[in-house]
């Protein structure tokens, strides 16, 4: 690794110890979810009915860690805190790894 | 932007999955030619960056709230083609793992925010800067590239999620999946990334375009002389 592009992975774990603002700052000003991404009881309240095709796919796949909560989306505000900086970590450990593997199988040699 | 499993039908999900399987066998066939091992870190980490800025979300007070992709920058630095493969990585880790836009979505969400948003970013970047190296010109294609390249992906996906009531409808006559007709769909998601979520896309491709001038010039893909694409 050269010594620039340590000094970028400094920047990018110093970075993701803010990630808990992502969640924090929407709760602080009352923002919803993102528009088009809400949930069933958000739509049944919404619309007053939950459409019959997407009520057949919404739980189509269980994620690990579904929101980025392990205590899912009851959990206490604390946990959630936690748990997002923790998936922070997480998702860029897997994305740079995953990444890492793909471009190097098809990258050149010797170039 | 990443559309959750059930709000998009069949006719919409299937189509987008092939499209998106199209692009990632391109953007292998291309990275092979043109990809050395030296820039292999730096894809690693442009995905690692993707991950990470969509993290912080950014409040509309009172409103929803959004965030930047990161995939515009990521397609200055190191070409559309490397932030085909890089973002797409991200968004399917993202739904396996954390439920963060759909499974049946995948296709969809990753031509959205990993083929038109880098592509779009990346002609409008080349577009504006013309032959210009630096200064303010080199800055404000930087931002419009981060700012347009957001804005056009919401509203691909504005449109994919607003074509739902029109495509399919029960014996009821009530939509099947999302239940927005275009005519709400396109305002809203246009009007959020208007202001401010694409305009935190533009500072953050402005911040980072300077910040690797500054220290490793040569790296940056739109800059160099062989930029066809990689």
């Amino acid at each position: 690794m050269t010594k620039f592009q340590k000094k970028l992975w400094i920047g990018l774990l110093v970075i993701a110890l803010f990630t808990p603002l992502g969640i924090l700052l929407p709760d602080k000003f009352n923002a919803r979810d993102a528009w088009g991404e809400w949930g069933t009881d958000k739509l049944e309240k919404l619309l007053g009915f939950v459409p019959e095709g997407l009520k057949k796919l919404t739980d189509l796949w269980k994620a690990p860690i579904p929101d980025y909560s392990f205590g899912g989306e009851g959990a206490s505000k604390s946990l959630r805190v936690v748990s997002y900086l923790a998936s922070g970590f997480l998702g860029i450990g897997a994305c740079a790894l995953i990444a890492f593997i793909i471009s190097r199988s098809i990258a050149r040699h010797g170039k | 932007m990443h559309i959750p499993d059930g709000y998009l039908g069949p006719e919409t999900y299937v189509p987008l999955y092939g499209v998106s399987v199209g692009f990632w066998a391109i953007a292998q066939s291309k990275l092979k030619k043109q990809l050395s091992l030296k820039h292999v870190p730096y894809l690693a980490m442009a995905s690692a960056f993707s991950f990470l800025i969509q993290m912080f979300n950014i409040p509309i007070p009172g409103g929803t709230s959004g965030h930047a992709v990161g995939a515009s920058i990521v397609a200055i630095l190191l070409g559309p083609w490397t932030a085909v493969l890089s973002v797409s990585v991200v968004l399917i880790i993202q739904a396996l793992v954390f439920g963060d836009g759909g499974i049946t979505a995948v296709g969809a969400n990753c031509f959205n925010m990993a083929v038109v948003m880098p592509f779009v970013s990346y002609g409008v970047f080349k577009l504006i800067k013309g032959k210009s190296e630096g200064g303010v010109r080199l800055a404000v294609s930087a931002f419009l590239s981060g700012y347009l390249g957001l804005l056009v992906a919401a509203l691909f996906t504005a449109v994919e999620l607003g074509i739902q009531p029109l495509i399919a409808t029960g014996a009821d006559g009530r939509p099947l999946y999302a239940p927005y007709p275009l005519s709400v769909a396109i305002p809203a998601m246009a009007i959020e990334h208007l202001f401010p979520f694409g305009m935190v896309e533009g500072l953050v491709t402005v911040l980072l375009l300077k910040y690797f001038l500054k220290h490793e010039h040569d790296l940056v893909y739109a800059l160099s002389g062989h930029s066809k694409t990689r």
